[in-house]
């Protein structure tokens, strides 16, 4: 096993014009799980087809425990890596599949069965060993491609998208498998995605990419309650954040978020946690609002006036465990497009959207007025300029 | 006003008979005029076959098909040509000629092919342009300098400049052929294998080459039809009796000097040259087409 290091990674096309990967340092820890995320086209599978050796690196360095691997070739970096599409052969058996990289290193044969029984046995395909790929389903196929992976006893796993060809309830199943399987082998694993529920459920760190910038690095609950900016804010989580312009006034003990028409009073609490607030009293801010911290305020027990709002609603999506309520509110809502400029940080004019988690006993529908109850203690501040949180 | 939707049952009945009988129609008048044109391309084929097994002196007195006596003899007279020189010699040069264009398309065209598909290196596109260069040449202005260049080096009257090109990737069509079947591979595949340890040599050998049995096959069905049927090289190269083919055999039968033709053996021998390439074809044309026809891979 081996920590893997990033040093400014920096993958350039077109004569340098074009920046895939843009200057990413990370550190993995021995036996940690880092999940690489981020949307389509954010240099993440760049980034780990250049730690396996597939990709030529621009600039920066790739570090494998103490061995600098920038010019490696990827059969001596100790890693093995499972693909999107499994890229098990169709012509050799689930057995051959699972042998080929032992046979290319031309272990004694005795070895390789042992090996092969062994991860055979850990992923539950003892009885497909004879079978060829063709004669799996998606779930089989995919653990074939994570055998090949294991019985190398490589340093590192690269896993580039390997639940996304699976459906929707194999996938959450193979989630939970892949996990366990990296806590009871303890190797370092760098998983990539651009399913932010694999992000938040399978690594103990996440490391969210835009456009081939790292926009942070963090434990899942860090990533999601103390985005770095607003980018990572409307990124992670589904629904997405709610983010408007929003002005704080006041000062001290009076401090409050102007949002639309609306005042609503910071308490107490956040105001002691995040002094650096008050900096902004009287500057355009953004504010962001899960939707799960926006409640019917019918459901509360002596809900603060001065913490609701009324709006109507515009659309009811029943998901069985709970309700997304989509509501009309007068704030000016924040579409973010980039973290880095204000200029595509939109402002959109009259009601803007706003979508609140309701408990599945919510009988609210199409159409009524309701109160809600935002709960302004888990808010989220970012600089109006910056796009950056004003909290960390 | 909603108004009443009705319709006539009897009337639509009629209206699809009338369709029908017209479909009918078209369809009985097409197939006779197509089976009036294949009447004419295959009478001169029907007309050998049968020719075949008719006495020799019978065979220009009647244009009909079916003979007035039916005789083995052109077979037998055919297949021993004359002394000791029968068509097993012809059909033993034929073969060993076959197999070893077969052997050498299958693995230099498969090599050039994966190094066109796969590989990154210096002139790549360069080089692949002239190959396909090459495949626009024609054989008649190649023809002259090979030949000097074979007799320069005493290859002629062997078989070897028939066979010595096919071991150096020679022909551009198969090499194509591999190139473009070698791309719709899933690159993962062989990137699993570079990841895994695999050198080119393994990747060509493990991964890519079965993967490549479709394309292999046609390249094989096509090298063997394309072979025996090549009369051309055959003649201007394999001068001695003992060393000829079957299309080059075939000739003997004539005289062009005016003298004795064997039409009668000619006629028997060219019905049983088609044996193999009829065989082989259809033994083969699950393959050929699966070949052809593969564009994706799953």
């Amino acid at each position: 096993m081996a920590s893997v290091t990033l040093q400014n990674l920096t993958k350039t096309y077109a004569g340098g014009s074009l920046r895939a990967v843009n200057g990413v340092s990370l550190d993995v820890e021995d036996g940690e799980f880092l999940v690489l995320v981020g949307p389509s086209g954010c240099g993440k599978s760049t980034a780990l087809r250049m730690i396996a050796g597939l990709e030529e690196i621009s600039d920066g360095a790739v570090w494998i425990g103490d061995d600098f691997v920038n010019d490696t070739h990827p059969k001596d970096r100790d890693i093995a890596m499972v693909f999107q599409s499994y890229a098990l052969y169709p012509h050799m058996t689930v057995y051959d599949n699972i042998a080929f990289p032992l046979q290319i290193a031309k272990l004694p044969k005795a070895e390789i069965d042992k090996r092969v029984q062994e991860a055979a046995r850990i992923l539950e395909l003892d009885a497909y060993l004879k079978r060829r790929p063709g004669q799996l389903s998606g779930g089989q196929r995919q653990r074939v491609a994570m055998g090949r992976a294991i019985v190398r006893q490589p340093a590192v796993f690269l896993m580039d998208e390997p639940l996304s060809n699976l459906d929707a309830k194999l996938r959450v199943q193979m989630r939970a498998e892949i996990a366990s399987l990296q806590h009871r082998l303890g190797v370092t694993t760098i998983y990539v995605t651009h399913d932010q529920v694999e992000a938040l459920t399978m690594g103990h760190r996440v490391a969210l990419l835009k456009d081939g910038v790292l926009q942070q690095v963090d434990t899942p609950s860090n990533i999601y309650n103390k985005p770095r900016n607003t980018f990572v804010a409307a990124f992670i989580g589904s629904p997405t954040m709610n983010l408007y312009w929003a002005e704080l006034e006041g000062q001290g003990d009076t401090l409050a978020v102007r949002l639309g028409s609306h005042l609503l009073k910071m308490p107490a609490q956040s105001r002691a946690e995040h002094a650096g607030l008050s900096r902004y009293a009287g500057k355009r801010i953004i504010v962001g609002i899960r939707p799960e911290d926006i409640v019917e305020a019918s459901t509360v027990q002596q809900a603060d006036p001065d913490d609701c709002i009324t709006a109507q609603v515009s659309l009811v999506e029943a998901l069985g465990s709970d309700v997304i309520v989509h509501l009309g509110i007068d704030a000016q809502a924040a579409e973010i497009r980039s973290s880095d400029s204000l200029d595509e940080i939109k402002a959109e004019a009259g009601k803007s959207r706003c979508v609140a988690r309701f408990t599945a006993k919510s009988d609210v529908r199409l159409g009524q007025t309701v109160t809600v109850r935002l709960d302004t203690g888990r808010m989220h501040f970012f600089d109006g300029e910056t796009g950056l949180s004003i909290l960390l | 006003m909603a108004t009443a939707k009705t319709y006539d049952p009897e009337l639509l009945q009629a209206q699809r008979r009338r369709r029908e009988t017209r479909r009918l129609l078209r369809g009985v008048g097409l197939h006779l005029l197509l089976i009036a044109i294949l009447g004419v391309m295959l009478y001169p084929v029907i007309w050998m076959v049968f020719s075949a097994f008719r006495p020799e002196a019978e065979i220009f007195g009647d244009m009909g098909f079916i003979p007035t006596t039916w005789t083995l003899d052109n077979f037998i007279r055919g297949w021993q040509l004359y002394g000791n020189l029968t068509f097993t010699q012809f059909y033993i040069n034929s073969f060993v000629l076959c197999a070893l264009a077969i052997v050498g398309n299958l693995i230099a065209c498969s090599m050039a092919a994966y190094a066109f598909a796969r590989l990154e290196f210096r002139g790549k596109w360069f080089l692949f342009a002239i190959m396909l260069g090459t495949m626009m040449l024609p054989i008649h202005v190649q023809l002259i300098p090979q030949y000097i260049f074979f007799l320069n080096i005493g290859w002629v009257n062997t078989i070897l400049p028939l066979i010595v090109p096919k071991f150096l990737a020679h022909d551009a069509f198969f090499i194509f052929l591999m190139v473009q079947f070698m791309r719709s591979l899933p690159s993962e595949l062989e990137q699993a294998a570079v990841v895994d340890g695999a050198s080119y040599w393994q990747r060509y050998w493990r991964i890519i080459l079965p993967l490549s049995m479709p394309a292999l096959a046609t390249t094989a069905v096509f090298t063997f039809i394309n072979t025996y049927n090549d009369f051309f090289s055959q003649l201007i190269y394999l001068t001695d009796t003992d060393r000829m083919t079957v299309p080059v055999a075939l000739r003997l039968f004539l005289d062009p000097s005016g003298g004795a033709s064997s039409f009668g053996g000619l006629f028997a021998m060219v019905l049983v040259s088609i044996g193999p390439v009829l065989g082989f074809f259809l033994a083969s044309q699950r393959l050929l087409t699966k070949g052809i026809a593969t564009q994706g891979f799953k």
